[in-house]
C-alpha cells in the first residue's frame, strides 16, 4: 500500500472493511498475501544475512509490495539486489531507482558486465545474444561478496514444469546448484531453513500464485509498474512470430522486418530475449481482460530463451539460476 | 473467490495423471504452447492421442526414467474458486510424499480402479487422510468406462468404502462415478451415469464448504518477528509480527505468552500498517502488547481463556522421512510453527501398518516411510494443541541437526 498511487489510497484500506471480513473468510488474494508475509517473516526470523532478489518486474514488484506489509514501520531486514545484464529495459532500469529512494531501503547492484570482464567470460554471441545464462555468475559471486544465506526470488509454481516441485524454502549449494532429489518435504507451514556454511536458500514467497493472481493483486493494491507493461508504440523486429524490442543488443540484418507496432510486455527481463506482445491495453483491467482470454502462458509467449529445449529451465536452475 | 488446496491419491495405473490432466484441461488452464510441448511428447511414443498425464510429469530425470519423484503442484481456476493441487505420486515414497501433500490440503480425492474395487493401497491413502486430519474426502471411482458404467459396480464399492470410512471415522466422504480418460462426469454432467444423482467431480470441488476448516475458537499467534524500528518517531514501537494461525484476536483481549507464562492484553492490532479492531486466522498481523513483557520469535501468544498444553514430553505419530533410520536415544530439533528446540526420542512404542492399523509393538529398525508412535522428550517446554484437536499447532518437524535435513512429521495426540 506504500507503493500505492496516492490519490486511491482509500481503496486499498477498503479491502480490510469488506463483507468477506466480518464472515471472517478470506478471500483467495488475501489468503495468497498472508502466505506470502508469512513466508518473508520467516526469512527475516531464520536467517542472518537475506537478500530479496530484485528484478524490475511485476513479479518482483509484488514482493517489495508484500516487504511493505510485512515489515512497516521498520526497515526490511534486508537489502534489494539486483543483477544487472546490461541488457535491461531503460524504463525498468529507472523504476528500479526511483522505488528503492521512494522507500528508502538499501539497492545493491551488481553487473553482469564486470563480471564477464573480471572472469574473462566469453560474451554469447548470435543475433540475440543474450547474457541470461551468465547472470548466474554474477549472482554467485554477489551471495559470495555479502554472504548472503537466503535470497528471495519472485518465481511462481505456474511458470513452468520443473518450477512445480520447487520447494518454498529451496536449498541450494555453494555452486548455487538445485537438485531436486535433495529437496526437504515441506510440512503444513512450516519451513526448514537450516544451511551449512556456504550453502544458501532461495525462497520464494510467491509459488502459489498464478500470473492471474498477480495482475489481480497489483490492481486491488494499485501497485505502479514500468511503463513497459502497458501499451505503448516500439519498433519491433518480427522473429519466427515473436516481437523482439529493437536495440543496440541486436544485431541487425537487411532482411529484417522492422516495424512499429503497440506492444505490451508480460514479463520483463533482457531486451534480447523478452518478447513483446501486440496489445491495445493501456490499463490493469485491459490487461486482465486479455490474460484472460489469452491462450498462451506467459513464459511460451515471451520467453525466447526457453524455447531452445523442453528441459531449458530444469538445466538452468541445476546451474545456479534464481 | 477463495482457495480449495487437495490432493490426489491412487496406485500407480488408478488414472491419476489423466484426471488432473483433465482438470486442467477441461478448466481451460493448458495454455496452447503447454499443449504443443506435450504434443511433440506424444508423437514420439506410439499411441496418437495427446496424453493429458504428461501434463503432471515435471522433471527429466523423472521422465527418462518414466517415474515420478516428488510432490508437484498444480493449478487451476473457475470464477469460483482457486484450486491448489498436489500431485503426489505414487510408489515406493508413497507415504513421505503423501503425507507432505496432504498436511496443507482441505480435501482428498481418493481414486479407486473400477475393475479393482477396494484394494489395499486404498485402505492405505484413507489411513493417511484420517491420521492427517484432512476435513473432506471424495472417493472417485474411476475407468468406469471399462465396466459399462455399472451402476452394480459402483455401489458395491461405495459399500466396501463405507466400512473403511467409518472404522477410521473418516468424516465428510463423498462418492463419485468418473472416467478421467474421457472426460465422464468431471465437467459436466454425463449421458453415461443417468443413474448418479450427485455433482459432477469440478461443481464438487467448487462447493465444499471450506470455511470451517480454519478455527476460529481457539486464539494462539506464533511470534515470528519482533519489528523494532528504533528511530526517533517510533522510539517505543515495539510490534510482534506473525500469522494469526488460529481464532479471533481483538484489542483488550487476555493473553498469555508460552513458554513464559507472562500475561498481558492486546493494545493494539495491525495489518499492513493499519490498525484494525480485531483479526482472525489465518491473517499475517502485527500485535501490540499493553506491557513492555519479554516476547522473542518462538513465542507463542494465545487466549489467557484457553491455554494450549506446555508440555517437555510429547507423545507424537512420526511418519519418518529420513534415508538414515530412526532409533531410541536419537537427537533432533523439532520445529512447531517457529519454535525450535531441542530434543531426544526416548521411547518408540509401536509402528503402524499403515494398510492395516495394525500396532506393531517394540519395533525394530523404524525406516523411510514407516509411521510409528513415539515419546519424545524436549530441552525446554513446547506449546501446543493435540494435532486431531487443532492441527495447525499440532503438527511439528524433526530435523537432523548434522544433515539440516528435514526428517520426520509429528503429529503430537
Ligand atoms: N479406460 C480408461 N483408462 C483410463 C482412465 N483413466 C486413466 N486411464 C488409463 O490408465 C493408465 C494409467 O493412467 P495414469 O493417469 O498415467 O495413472 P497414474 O499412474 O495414476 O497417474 C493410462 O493408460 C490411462 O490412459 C479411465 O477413466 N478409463
Amino acid at each position: 500500500m506504500w507503493l500505492a498511487r496516492e490519490n486511491n489510497i482509500s481503496e486499498i484500506s477498503s479491502i480490510y472493511n469488506s463483507k468477506e471480513m466480518s464472515k471472517h473468510q478470506l478471500d483467495h488474494l488475501e489468503q495468497l498475501e498472508s502466505e506470502a508475509i508469512h513466508i518473508m517473516r520467516e526469512v527475516a526470523g531464520q536467517f542472518e544475512k537475506p537478500a530479496l532478489l530484485f528484478s524490475g518486474g511485476k513479479d518482483s514488484i509484488t514482493l517489495v509490495h508484500l516487504a511493505l506489509k510485512a515489515f512497516r514501520p521498520g526497515k526490511f531486514p534486508f537489502p534489494l539486489v539486483h543483477i544487472d545484464t546490461g541488457h535491461n529495459f531503460q524504463e525498468a532500469l529507472d523504476f528500479r531507482d526511483e522505488l528503492a529512494e521512494k522507500l528508502g531501503e538499501k539497492l545493491i547492484v551488481r553487473n553482469v558486465a564486470d563480471t564477464i570482464k573480471q572472469q574473462n567470460l566469453a560474451e554469447p554471441k548470435g543475433k540475440f545474444a543474450s547474457r541470461n545464462a551468465l547472470q548466474t555468475f554474477t549472482l554467485l559471486d554477489t551471495i559470495n561478496e555479502f554472504k548472503f544465506d537466503a535470497c528471495i526470488g519472485g518465481a511462481r509454481r505456474d511458470e513452468e514444469k520443473a518450477r512445480a516441485k520447487e520447494r518454498i524454502f529451496s536449498v541450494r549449494d555453494e555452486f548455487g546448484q538445485w537438485d531436486p532429489k535433495l529437496q526437504r518435504p515441506e510440512l503444513w507451514n512450516t519451513y526448514n531453513g537450516r544451511i551449512h556454511k556456504g550453502e544458501n536458500v532461495r525462497v520464494f514467497p510467491i509459488s502459489n500464485w498464478t500470473e492471474l493472481d498477480i495482475w489481480n493483486y497489483i490492481r486491488r493494491e494499485n501497485i505502479d509498474l514500468p511503463s513497459i507493461y502497458f501499451a505503448h508504440d516500439r519498433e519491433v523486429l518480427e522473429h519466427e512470430g515473436q516481437l523482439v524490442a529493437m536495440s543496440e543488443f541486436i544485431q541487425r540484418e537487411d532482411t529484417d522486418k522492422i516495424s512499429t507496432r503497440r506492444v505490451r510486455y508480460r514479463t520483463v527481463g533482457d531486451m534480447t530475449c523478452t518478447a513483446a506482445v501486440e496489445s491495445t491495453a493501456s490499463n490493469i483491467d485491459d490487461i486482465i481482460k486479455e490474460i484472460i482470454a489469452t491462450k498462451t502462458s506467459e513464459r511460451g509467449e515471451t520467453r525466447i530463451d526457453d524455447r531452445v529445449s523442453e528441459a531449458a529451465m530444469e538445466d538452468r536452475k541445476k546451474s545456479g539460476y534464481f | 473467490m477463495d482457495i480449495l488446496r487437495f490432493i490426489t491419491a491412487g496406485s500407480v495405473d488408478d488414472g491419476k495423471s489423466t484426471l488432473i490432466g483433465r482438470l486442467l484441461y477441461d478448466s481451460k488452464s493448458i495454455m496452447i504452447d503447454q499443449l504443443e510441448a506435450i504434443e511433440k511428447q506424444t508423437k514420439n511414443r506410439e499411441d496418437g492421442d495427446i496424453d493429458l498425464a504428461l501434463l503432471t510429469d515435471g522433471l527429466r530425470a523423472e521422465r527418462e526414467q518414466g517415474i515420478t519423484i516428488d510432490v508437484a503442484y498444480k493449478y487451476f481456476s473457475t470464477p469460483k474458486r482457486k484450486f491448489i493441487i498436489a500431485d503426489a505420486p505414487g510408489h515406493i515414497q508413497y507415504t513421505r510424499n503423501m503425507v507432505t501433500g496432504a498436511s496443507n490440503a482441505n480435501l482428498i480425492i481418493i481414486l479407486i480402479d473400477a475393475r479393482h474395487g477396494v484394494i489395499e493401497q486404498t485402505r492405505r491413502h484413507s489411513i493417511i487422510a484420517s491420521l492427517l486430519n484432512i476435513p473432506h474426502v471424495v472417493v472417485a471411482i474411476n475407468k468406469m468406462d471399462m465396466v459399462d458404467y455399472s451402476q452394480d459396480t459402483y455401489n458395491n464399492i461405495v459399500i466396501d468404502f463405507a466400512e473403511v470410512a467409518t472404522s477410521l471415522g473418516l468424516k465428510d466422504v463423498t462418492y463419485i462415478p468418473i472416467s478421467a480418460l474421457n472426460g465422464d462426469n468431471i465437467v459436466g454432467r454425463s449421458q453415461n451415469f443417468s443413474w448418479y444423482e450427485g455433482l459432477p467431480l469440478l461443481d464438487l470441488l467448487e462447493n465444499v464448504e471450506v470455511q470451517q476448516d480454519s478455527d476460529l475458537a481457539h486464539a494462539r499467534f506464533p511470534v515470528q518477528y519482533v519489528i523494532r524500528p528504533q528511530t526517533d518517531v517510533l522510539h517505543d514501537y515495539r510490534g510482534y509480527a506473525g500469522k494469526l494461525i488460529s481464532g479471533i484476536y481483538k484489542k483488550g483481549d487476555k493473553v498469555t505468552v508460552l513458554p513464559s507464562g507472562l500475561q498481558s492484553t492486546i493494545k493494539s492490532i495491525e495489518i499492513g500498517g493499519k490498525e484494525i479492531e480485531e483479526a482472525f486466522a489465518p491473517q499475517s498481523i502485527v500485535l501490540h502488547l499493553e506491557d513492555n513483557i519479554d516476547v522473542s520469535r518462538g513465542d507463542v501468544i494465545v487466549s489467557s481463556n484457553d491455554l494450549p498444553k506446555l508440555e517437555k514430553e510429547l507423545e507424537v505419530l512420526v511418519c519418518w522421512m529420513g534415508n538414515k533410520p530412526l532409533a531410541e536415544g536419537n537427537r533432533y530439533l523439532l520445529q512447531i510453527n517457529s519454535r525450535l528446540v531441542k530434543t531426544i526420542v526416548t521411547e518408540i512404542q509401536y509402528k503402524l501398518d499403515v494398510n492395516s492399523l495394525e500396532k506393531q509393538y517394540s519395533p525394530g529398525t523404524v525406516q523411510l516411510n514407516d509411521i510409528v508412535r513415539a515419546t519424545i522428550k524436549t530441552a525446554s517446554p513446547v506449546p501446543y494443541d493435540s494435532y486431531s484437536k487443532l492441527s495447525v499447532n499440532g503438527g511439528a518437524i524433526l530435523i537432523d541437526e548434522t544433515s539440516n535435513v528435514t526428517v520426520g512429521a509429528c503429529m503430537i495426540q
